[in-house]
């Protein structure tokens, strides 16, 4: 996040107008000394930075490569063959986790939403709503998700209801749903509450009803500012759609584990691994832009 | 300058710290063997009761919790009942270890094949021999044929099938790292997608739910699930061996490791003079002939 924020807000957005003074600046001579003198540290730092760098990777690699249980350690974690075996049924394991994804993230982005609004409606006559609201993120947030898994996708089909479906994958994401429901909801709560009482009690003034306050003032402020933990939570459901092979769905994980089981060697966990981080890694720089961005807006004409 | 010195200077013995550490790593193990094959037994290799075993003068025997019947009862190795309680019992006998020198350690199915230090000397676990598996690990001789078996709901059509042809648009499961799931993957070749368990608990709920029509496992786990958990479930069948050659469970040892050979002869000794049979009879005596699948 930082890091973004260094590179763009660093200077300001476009030249402001006000700021131009009529003759053209000339930097005296001491600043272009300090700020040669700057640049001089900065490449040394930079230098030294990139040295003990280098030097802590050789080190690591000696230490690893020279460690006694290497070869056995290489043949059973990165072994080229295996993993060449393991990609391709890998690849299909996770196009169920990014259905699961897609499918599961809509659900939970628009019931939690839902949840978050049931509890902080104000007036009497709604608190049965808020305390069924409150209840439900309190059970859900604190019951362990495989649980919650083992129940739903063992436990729904026992009983024998008609028009129930069985269908592991869908029962699984449901109970991803019911879990990942409640975080959010949490996330959109503080979000609608970190909105100063001022907006709300401006937008009334102007005239707004109490659900035209919600509507267009306080939930539009909410959101933007609740983008960044929303895809947290994102990228961690991402990771436990792969739970939904409790049912028997063969996820990129399971995929792995059944030649991983067979063979005993256990390189492609790695690959699955490496194949989940690979996905996490676009949708972590998307929020880091997202985040940059929407600082950009409201440091308008730069950040002090 | 002196700055940009002592941070030099701060690397220099980061490194040199390093590399000593590297330098002590690099210094041999005594447990660690380079030889592939298990050392040639000789008479002094397997003196009895005292064999170089992880804890001097006493055997310890890995398996996975829960261990399931009919392997072990009530889930406890330590009472000597249950196929492979029976058989644990014997290996130890037979290479010179009484009852109160075998210490019981749960290890779980995947952890038992880890490289790195064991803690245990063998794992016993209903683990089939192969080829593959042998990179990993080193085995026993075998000391059960096992066959795979198929199971479904009485009133299900998968209970009809009288061929593998007949299991094709069967949804099919097993547990993950069985050959059982080799077995739907390899010979029957189901035209949807097996279901894969981490657990035959699982699988078996699955099996009572209707989530899957039939799943394969070992027979005398078949005959067991039948007699005892699912009720309401049937043996198809048995699938024959692949390949003609049978598949056999084989104690787990580490690869490498100085005991295989010795407890290798141990089974062997036990095949011979009928102790296995005995077992296998005692303990899995119900596990008679299911029809064969072709």
């Amino acid at each position: 996040m930082t890091l973004v924020k260094e590179e763009s807000g660093g200077e300001p957005e476009g030249d402001s107008g006000e700021e131009e003074a009529h003759e053209a600046y000339v930097p005296s001579r001491r600043r272009i000394e300090r700020e040669r003198y700057k640049r001089s540290r900065a490449r040394r730092a930079t230098a030294i930075a990139a040295l003990s760098t280098l030097v802590t990777g050789i080190v690591l690699y000696l230490v690893v490569v020279n460690a006694p249980g290497w070869p056995r350690t290489k043949e059973t974690f990165f072994s080229a063959q295996y993993a060449r075996e393991a990609f391709p049924k890998v690849l299909e394991g996770l196009w169920l986790n990014v259905r699961l994804l897609l499918v599961c993230g809509a659900a939970v982005l628009v019931l939690g939403m839902l949840i978050a609004v049931a509890r902080t409606l104000r007036g009497p006559v709604f608190f049965p709503l808020r305390a069924l609201a409150a209840a439900y993120t309190d059970f859900f947030r604190g019951l362990p998700l495989i649980i919650n898994l083992m129940i739903v996708v063992l436990g729904v089909p026992a009983l024998r209801l008609q028009g129930i479906t069985v269908d592991p994958v869908l029962l699984g994401g449901t109970a991803l749903t019911l879990t990942y429901s409640a975080y959010v909801a949490e996330v959109f709560r503080a979000g609608i509450e970190s909105v100063h009482p001022s907006q709300r009690a401006a937008a009334r003034s102007l005239g707004l009803s109490n659900r035209q306050a919600l509507r267009y003032v306080v939930l539009p402020q909410a959101v933007r500012r609740q983008v960044p933990p929303l895809l947290n939570d994102l990228v961690s459901l991402q990771k436990d759609t792969g739970l939904v092979s409790i049912g028997g769905a063969v996820d990129a994980v399971r995929a792995a584990d059944i030649i991983v089981g067979r063979s005993l060697n256990y390189t492609p966990y790695i690959v699955a691994g490496l194949v989940f981080v690979a996905l996490t890694i676009p949708m972590t720089r998307f929020t880091d832009w997202v985040t940059a961005r929407m600082d950009r807006r409201q440091a308008q004409g730069g950040s002090i | 300058m002196h700055l940009a010195q002592r941070a030099l200077r701060r690397a220099a013995s980061t490194a040199t710290v390093a590399l000593l550490a590297v330098a002590v790593g690099c210094a041999p193990q005594p447990e660690e063997k380079a030889s592939d094959k298990p050392s040639g037994s000789g008479a002094q290799a397997c003196a009895k009761g005292e064999l170089d075993t992880e804890v001097s003068g006493k055997l310890t025997i890995a398996t996975d919790e829960p261990a399931y019947e009919p392997w072990f009862k009530d889930g406890k190795p330590l009472n000597g009942k249950g196929f492979e309680s029976a058989v644990a019992y014997a290996v130890a006998k037979q290479l010179g270890y009484d009852k109160g020198d075998v210490v019981w350690q749960s290890v779980p199915f995947n952890k038992a094949f880890a490289p790195g230090e064991k803690t245990f000397d063998f794992d016993i676990n209903q683990v089939s021999i192969s080829d593959e598996r042998k990179k990993a690990v080193d085995f026993s001789s075998g000391y059960y044929d096992v066959r795979q078996a198929v199971i479904a709901l009485k009133d299900s059509k998968a209970a009809k099938a009288k061929s593998i042809a007949d299991l094709k648009g069967v949804k099919l499961g097993a547990q993950v790292g069985t050959t059982s799931l080799d077995y739907i993957n390899d010979v029957v070749k189901p035209t949807e997608q097996p279901a894969a368990y981490a657990k035959n608990d699982q699988a078996k709920s699955a099996l009572k739910n209707g989530q899957v029509d039939a799943i394969v496992v070992d027979l005398p786990t078949a005959f067991y699930i039948t007699a005892a958990e699912v009720t309401d479930a049937r043996i198809v069948g048995q699938f024959e061996n692949q390949g003609g050659t049978p598949e056999q469970f084989g104690l787990v040892l580490d690869k490498g490791s100085a005991l295989t050979s010795c407890v290798t002869d141990a089974v062997d000794a036990l095949r011979e003079d009928g102790t296995l049979a005995a077992v296998e009879k005692q303990w899995l005596s119900d596990a008679v002939d299911a029809p064969v699948l072709k």
